[in-house]
């Protein structure tokens, strides 16, 4: 029963779909619609196709500075990245499998942490890195969760989290099993103090994180058609031999089950994450 | 369901030296006389405990794997008339459904009324098909959590057993809310007032098991085993092919000793000789042991120490860098 669920290559084939039409890079083809779309025009809508309103996959910065009110954005904890506690190895040593990715993505971790503010308001902010081993949870990242609630605890504010990952990172073994109750602990120290946490679960939020703060929001939003769920439809479709409808495990899905609050588009969460907070804590 | 060493029919590959050993004993106990046979017997006794010794000194993490999933291993309720003194079964999670998988109810530990909830396992097609292969959907853990609000109520200490291999992954548990159920457990658990004393007692298979698995005391039987995913499912990740399991359990460090020396587990529980399997009575015993002395010890503490030590005791693990500034 795979713990880690198997997304990570989804995201290859998402990405293979986002076929750059040659020359020159400044279109592409939208892989709902199959639009070619502008970069430009998809760079206006906050990378949305404007045709269809398929959400691409953004990373960590770039969500936070959608977020946060212009150059408000302090980032915390940039410097915390993993060890290699259990000294694991499969085609690579973890270690370096680590340094590599480092290198290629640009981040030293698979979140991105740090203080900012909404409407003028602070708000402990952070955001999942996918392409960072598929935003998995290992030790850094289940601390760097942990010191964003502790962040909000102290400054009695909001705490916002991005979720994008495929769940606990195999590599750190137990240990990143037990980033989830960390988190949990520092969500729950959070939880005394009245202020509102609000997850909101991108595509795609399963595993161990879907299995923890992910869902342990006071309100919780999602971008639509996100692929949300705790096991992989991989490994759903493995356990049961047949195909799972398309629909399965998205947003909507989600909504009609009864596990969220509401299905929000990407240009509006800034402004509605705003309006939730005025009327929880305002 | 007694649960007793002539139950176990099954021998694994490195117990085979062992068992045939064993085998000889009992023909020679039984139709053997004459002073001859009882030195034989004797011999043989010392050649059994030391082959025994041998035998489980070296086991290699993937025997150990063997080991948490015999299948004469001691489950849940094969436990629980040893180790407690009285038991009441309850049911059901009052949102769905009563999830076999997951069993719990009220108990006795010498003097101690409690809270026991656990995993539970089948033995044969027929039970396990009722106990979903000890694999929980999402009533069996709100089960657990509307027990743990129940020993809250009435200020009694909760005892888990956790043996699965993870939680279910189907159509349905998508749909009521797996994710949502374990993410819930695991914020009860944390910020429950009153004790919380947990026994890994075979497979302690990811966030299925962490469900009911956030504790004050964390404890492993000897030959059970924890992991964020089963040694096949690492390997057919990694590198495409189950079959690399047995490489995949040693990559992972998913023993007690293993787990107790990355400070996840707080004490390992020794099992019968040649494992709990082979006498689950002694095992329980074991376990009553343990259990007994840890309630105690939280019982002695204010609930919101008790709460912020559990947090803080979950808040000191991990291995990560920072560079000093
Ligand atoms: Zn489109």
């Amino acid at each position: 029963m795979a713990w880690f669920t198997k997304v990570a290559p989804g995201l290859k084939v998402r990405a293979e779909t986002r076929v750059k039409v040659p020359e020159g890079g400044l279109w592409q083809r939208c892989p709902d619609c199959s639009e070619i779309i502008y970069n430009e025009e998809i760079e206006k809508n906050c990378q949305v196709c404007p045709r269809c309103l398929h959400h691409f996959r953004i990373g960590a910065r770039q969500r936070i500075e959608m977020t946060c009110d212009p150059s408000s954005f302090v980032e915390h904890d940039a410097d915390l990245t993993a060890a290699d506690p259990l000294d694991f190895r499969d085609s690579k040593r973890y270690r370096d499998r680590i340094r590599g990715v480092r290198r290629s993505v640009g981040e030293n971790e698979a979140i991105v942490c740090g203080m900012g503010r909404l409407g003028g308001r602070p708000i402990s902010i952070g955001a999942f890195e996918f392409g960072f081993l598929g935003g998995s949870m290992g030790s850094a990242v289940g601390e760097k969760v942990a010191r964003l609630f502790d962040r909000a605890t102290e400054h009695r504010c909001p705490a916002i989290i991005f979720c994008a990952s495929g769940g606990a990172r195999m590599q750190e073994g137990v240990l990143s099993l037990m980033q989830m109750a960390k988190t949990t602990g520092a969500l729950a120290q959070f939880r005394r103090v009245r202020q509102p946490y609000l997850p909101v679960l991108t595509d795609p939020t399963t595993g161990g994180v879907a299995a923890s703060f992910a869902m342990q929001g006071d309100v919780c939003l999602a971008e639509p058609k996100a692929l949300v769920g705790f096991a992989g439809p991989r490994v759903i479709e493995q356990t049961i031999r047949q195909t799972l409808p398309p629909d399965f495990q998205r947003s909507e899905f989600l909504v009609e089950h009864g596990m969220v609050d509401l299905i929000v588009a990407r240009p509006q969460i800034p402004e509605t994450l705003g309006k939730l907070i005025d009327l929880l804590a305002g | 369901m007694l649960h007793n060493p002539t139950m176990a029919t099954y021998f694994l590959p490195f117990e085979k030296p062992l068992v045939e050993l064993e085998r000889k004993l009992q023909e020679l106990k039984e139709f053997g006389t004459g002073n001859r046979v009882q030195d034989e017997i004797k011999r043989l006794e010392r050649r059994a405990l030391r082959l025994r010794e041998e035998i489980f000194r070296g086991l290699t993490r993937w025997q150990i794997v063997q080991l948490a999933r015999h299948p004469s291993r001691p489950f849940t309720l094969d436990y629980v008339p040893h180790v407690f003194d009285e038991f009441v079964e309850l049911h059901g999670d009052r949102r769905f459904a009563d999830d076999a998988s997951i069993v719990g109810g009220l108990a006795r530990l010498g003097g101690r009324p409690l809270v026991v909830i656990g995993h539970q396992k089948g033995r044969g097609t027929k039970d396990n098909i009722h106990r979903n292969f000890g694999s929980p959907r999402p009533e069996g853990y709100r089960k657990a959590k509307r027990l743990m609000r129940l020993a809250e109520r009435f200020e009694r200490p909760v005892v888990t057993f956790v043996d699965t291999q993870g939680a279910y992954p189907g159509v349905g548990a998508e749909e009521r809310g797996q994710a949502e159920a374990i993410a819930a457990n695991l914020q009860a658990m944390m910020e429950l007032r009153v004790p919380i004393v947990t026994a890994i007692i075979g497979e302690g298979g990811s966030g299925g098991a962490l469900a009911i698995a956030v504790a004050d005391r964390v404890m492993m039987l000897e030959f059970s085993i924890y992991s964020v995913i089963t040694p096949e499912g690492c390997a057919s990740i990694l590198w495409r092919d189950s079959g690399r399991a047995e490489q995949a359990a040693d990559a992972l460090r998913l023993t007690a000793p293993d787990l107790f020396g990355l400070g996840v587990v707080d004490e390992i529980v020794r099992e019968a000789p040649g494992g709990a399997q082979r006498d689950s009575v002694l095992t329980a015993g074991h376990l009553r042991e343990a259990l007994i002395r840890h309630v105690d010890e939280l019982g002695a503490l204010e609930p919101e120490e008790r709460v912020n030590r559990r947090i803080a005791k979950y808040r000191r693990l991990g291995v990560f860098h920072e560079e000093q500034r």
